[in-house]
């Protein structure tokens, strides 16, 4: 389930305070939509991102999308692991396989995402 | 009518099935005041009067003459197996291996390709063609600007002049800014081609590191049949290579299908554009072989896709892979080293002429005549000799300059005739 | 089967006469360290190697091939011999780029004067250009046409594209190589395109729409006019994906659509071959308002002679030359040889032959779309997708039946999509052996599911590992 202390957006990337940084990664959803997840490009650490610009990119054998940055910040840090396991995040998406942490961040950004209850009634409206 | 085989008795009994009353029924969606009344198309032919008629259209075309013309495309040997195999109806009525099971014999065929092409320029990974060598140029420099995130294009003198306008007409609306030179400040990449379009050959190699020191990339454009001699891209530093791959197989055929090579960098192959076949195994371990990187492509990615491209070129790429594996390591060689030699002993014959290259050549090169070269030109199309390019029709010479290109296929009595005949046709 | 870098063992296949002139190499530091690591194998070794290749294979000339959007028709082999005429397939291209040289092509120029002519006069158009390679380069080289026109009139804030959620995929990724952005329009529960919707939509920043028409739903937009007036009266062009112009052909025109530019596919309605995956030909069509635009040189005719001019407002060489050109003499004899009335004929077979294919199979599987079709039918297997079996099991069924699958999983606005198009060249028994494989499967799905998901098991391999595919990248076979 989406964990409840998390952040949503409607692109399905989920965000999560840890320290000082916020953390970033895609839903469980999302992976279940790709299936087998087999690359994805991160970005370089240093950089500032805006919100809701390209920041990651995800490559399943069937699809491909975009990770936006759910808030404005800039990247601290990323999940190398990803480059040599892409599979971690269809194994573990709100934990091992999270995509980028954000520092800079407004804290006040968040309160404009969904929460864990309103993202679970959002999916309804998705579909399969 | 021969091609559509339903019979009237046919056509009535599936108009039943399908519960119309007529063909004409089907068509209902079209409101009626769209569907057209006459059309300026005649009636259809036979068989044996298309192929009469196209017959004499055909031998209005010069194929006898003495080659002498190249300008990026060659009259090179193609062993007859080459074409016996691509008219093999199992690879030429196939469309794109999107189901790999029943499509391995495409797959495994470009998997070949790709490994060749690789092998060939030094390179790592090589896509299943592309449209053609102007084209080729065109999807180097876009995938340079995703590569580097940079939007200027640098362009060498050596590029054969057609492709640079292919280029800038196919950017024109792109924003890119297409600046002459070999400065890579501020590029996405550097684009040279090697032999140049006047045949002179050069090394690359410091040019690579300048790029690399400004963050840009080194494309080289090629010519295939070229590398059985001379130094690759690969070993150049290039991170695209691209090439017109005529040369390889491919009847000249008054423009095309050709094909457009592409081999490049592993650090760079998920922004190259086209299809890529990959070895995989299915559930049994038995080898086998599929499109991969899909991900990349228009079909998947739609306007967020690396280019455009669906259909390519891709029985050309098998003609190329068929006509390397007839050559073989040893033939390559032999072909380039026969069209370098013959070259050079005609270029020692042609002393009444001005060398206009720089340095050494390939199998082309330009001379610069006492006349102009399209008048000297029509004289020898009289003496059966096609004489070369004059290089003003390209806008890339003078009047009197002339563009001359040398194959296997040339022998040594026509290299002395042609000389004696220029130098007739130039000096008196 | 072994790669034929397997089956080396230092043979020569071709070999060259002893050179009669003396041997000359470049200087050292120019050339290549070591030759590269060609085949060395015999011609015997050659032909057989990609013989057995060709087997592992299947084409329409061996298979019933009804892959959507593809128009996989019949390749007739006449095209194939007049395109190998020496006249033809050995002739220089920069015969054509020398003024002095143009007097030894004139047969190849009238060749291409007459079929731009028969192309433009067969879609309503003013006139065409077969300069395109393909049929995405054709897309491509219409919204090039379409951004020079707005820059000529100044129409500098025009930088959005529109198209329909079914387009195929080219068409965003076209306008989207060519600088525009591209805005999706929803279709309705009839499959169309929904007007309100693009009424919505678009504005004064539209430069262009891409349909296809009839649609990938296999669908007539038979409010065509209204969005050609709707587009016109913001100064937007209407562009023609000719796809599934063999839906129509000799029925109604693109141009009398008001459609202002084009694209043919010449390996989909004029039965020139697919060659595993190209060459194709993707000649492009103007009306009035892009004619001057055209991809140049142009072929005219002076009295009777032909040459090669560069028109003033011209985007430029979109090709080296005449683009596939050896495509575009196939295509020609196909046009000589069916004529006005064999023309017409194409699409009415091609449309009875898919409604005859709905019209057997609408029973068992649903379609995507009430009513009857054009030349091609679309259905979901989302019913069958319930019972545990997918439209790609369903297309791997098929191989084992004999049969090359339809496309699946396109158009995109369609779950669990098969999209069947069986072309006008297949006789009533083909059409009936599908039919019944197709209703047999169907059968399986109630009472056998688990031997679907085996399939195929007729094959050289069964369903590959397309994830391990993907994260090894195995490409190449490096020395």
């Amino acid at each position: 389930m989406n964990p409840s202390e998390l952040r949503y957006t409607e692109d399905h990337e989920w965000i999560g305070r840890e320290g000082d940084v916020y953390v970033v990664g895609i839903t469980d959803f999302a992976q279940d939509q790709l299936g087998d997840i087999t690359f994805i490009e991160l970005p370089a650490v240093g950089r500032a991102v805006k919100k809701h610009e390209e920041t990651a990119a995800v490559e399943s054998v069937k699809a491909a999308g975009d990770v936006y940055a759910p808030v404005a910040g800039t990247v601290t840090a990323v999940n190398e692991a990803l480059e040599r396991e892409p599979e971690l995040v269809n194994q573990d998406p709100f934990g091992k396989g999270w995509f980028f942490k954000l520092g800079d961040v407004d804290a006040a950004q968040l309160e404009e995402l969904m929460d864990a209850a309103a993202y679970t009634k959002f999916l309804e409206t998705c579909g399969d | 009518m021969s091609w559509i085989p339903a019979t009237e008795t046919e056509r009535r009994s599936m108009l039943d099935t399908v519960g119309a009353a007529s063909l004409e029924d089907l068509f209902a969606s079209i409101p009626a005041a769209l569907r057209m009344q006459s059309w300026d198309v005649p009636p259809g032919r036979s068989e044996m009067a298309v192929s009469e008629y196209l017959g004499r259209l055909s031998v209005k075309n010069d194929v006898c003459s003495v080659n002498f013309l190249g300008g990026g495309y060659y009259d090179h040997f193609i062993p007859a197996a080459v074409d016996a195999l691509i008219s093999r109806s199992e690879f030429y009525t196939a469309y794109t291996p999107y189901q790999p099971e029943c499509s391995q014999g495409t797959l495994q065929a470009i998997y070949e390709y790709q490994t060749a092409l690789c092998r060939l320029t030094d390179l790592e990974f090589a896509n299943a063609s592309l449209y053609d060598g102007g084209t080729a140029v065109f999807e180097a420099a876009t995938m340079s600007m995703r590569v580097t995130r940079r939007e200027k294009v640098v362009v060498h003198e050596s590029l054969n002049p057609v492709y640079r306008k292919m280029l800038e007409t196919h950017a024109a609306n792109l924003g890119v800014e297409i600046v002459s030179g070999e400065n890579p400040e501020g590029a996405a990449c550097v684009i040279v081609q090697n032999p140049s379009f006047l045949g002179t050959v050069r090394d690359f190699t410091n040019l690579a590191a300048q790029c690399h020191a400004a963050g840009a990339l080194l494309v080289v454009s090629f010519y295939p049949v070229s590398l059985g001699m001379i130094k690759t891209p690969g070993a150049m530093g290039a991170d695209i290579a691209v090439a017109e791959g005529q040369s390889l197989g491919q009847p000249l055929g008054f423009g095309g299908p050709y094909l457009g090579i592409m081999t490049t960098r592993k650090e760079c192959v998920r922004k190259m554009p086209g299809r890529i076949v990959g070895q995989t195994v299915d559930a049994e371990g038995r080898r086998g072989f599929v499109l991969t990187l899909q991900a990349r492509e228009q079909h998947i990615r739609r306007e967020k896709a690396m280019s455009n491209i669906c259909s390519n070129q891709a029985l050309c790429a098998l003609r190329a892979l068929v006509h390397l594996s007839l050559l073989g390591k040893a033939g390559l060689q032999e072909v380039a080293t026969a069209c370098h030699s013959k070259a050079e002993y005609l270029k020692k014959k042609l002393g009444f002429a001005q060398i206009v290259n720089d340095g050494p050549t390939f199998n082309e090169f330009a001379v610069r005549l006492p006349k102009k070269a399209g008048e000297a030109a029509a004289k020898l199309l009289a003496k059966g000799f096609l004489a070369g390019l004059p290089l003003a029709s390209v806008g890339a010479g003078q009047d009197n300059d002339l563009l001359i290109a040398v194959t296997e296929k040339r022998t040594r009595e026509e290299l002395d005739a042609f000389a004696a005949a220029l130098e007739e046709a130039s000096c008196n | 089967m072994q790669l034929i870098y397997e089956k080396c063992r230092g043979r020569r296949a071709v070999t060259f006469d002893a050179l009669d002139v003396p041997e000359v190499k470049l200087p050292e530091a120019l050339l290549r360290e070591k030759p590269a690591e060609l085949p060395e194998v015999s011609e015997l070794d050659v032909v057989r190697h990609f013989t057995h290749l060709s087997k592992r294979n299947v084409g329409v000339d061996s298979h019933f091939y009804p892959l959507g959007s593809c128009t996989m028709k019949y390749n007739p082999k006449m095209a194939e011999a007049v395109a190998a005429y020496p006249g033809f397939a050995w002739l220089h291209p920069h015969l054509s780029t020398v003024p002095e040289y143009q007097a030894k092509c004139q047969g190849a120029l009238a060749l291409v004067y007459e079929l731009e002519r028969l192309l433009a006069e067969i879609a309503g158009m003013k006139a065409s250009c077969i300069q395109p390679i393909a049929g995405a380069h054709g897309e491509l080289t219409g919204v090039l046409l379409i951004a020079a026109y707005h820059r000529d009139r100044g129409n500098t804030h025009k930088d959005t594209i529109i198209v329909p959620d079914s387009a195929h995929g080219t068409n965003p990724a076209s306008a989207a190589i060519a600088g525009y952005k591209v805005l999706q329009v929803p279709s309705n529960a009839q499959g169309l395109v929904d007007v309100e919707k693009f009424k919505e939509a678009l504005n004064d920043r539209v430069a262009g729409v891409m349909l296809t028409c009839p649609n990938t739903h296999g669908l007539f937009e038979s409010n065509i006019r209204e969005i050609a007036e709707l587009a016109h009266s913001v100064d937007a062009l209407l562009y023609y994906d000719g796809a599934n112009l063999n839906a129509i052909i000799g029925q109604c025109r693109p141009g009398d659509l008001g459609f202002d530019v084009m694209h043919y596919n010449l390996h989909k309605t004029f039965g020139t071959p697919h060659g595993m995956g190209g060459p194709g030909s993707g000649p492009v069509g103007v009306g009035e308002r892009l004619l001057p635009y055209l991809p140049g040189p142009r072929v005219v005719k002076h009295e009777d002679r032909y040459a090669l001019e560069m028109p003033e407002k011209s985007i430029g060489r979109i090709a080296a030359f005449f683009g596939n050109f050896l495509i575009a003499v196939r295509a020609f004899a196909y046009i000589l040889h069916l004529g006005d009335e064999g023309l017409r004929d194409v699409s009415r077979m091609a449309v009875l032959n898919a409604n005859y294919i709905l019209a057997r199979l609408k029973g068992a599987y649903k379609p995507a779309y009430p009513g009857t079709c054009m030349h091609e039918c679309v259905f979901t297997a989302s019913p069958q997708a319930a019972q545990g079996v997918h439209a790609l099991d369903i297309a791997k069924a098929l191989i084992d039946c004999g049969f090359h699958p339809p496309t699946i999983y396109f158009p995109l606005t369609v779950k669990e999509c098969l999209m069947i198009e069986p072309t006008e060249t297949e006789n009533k028994e083909t059409l009936d052996a599908f039919c019944d494989a197709m209703l047999e499967i169907a059968k399986l799905v109630e009472t056998n599911p688990d031997s679907l998901h085996a399939a195929p098991v007729t094959t050289p391999v069964g369903r590959l590992d397309e994830v391990k595919a993907a994260k090894e990248l195995n490409c190449a076979k490096l020395q």
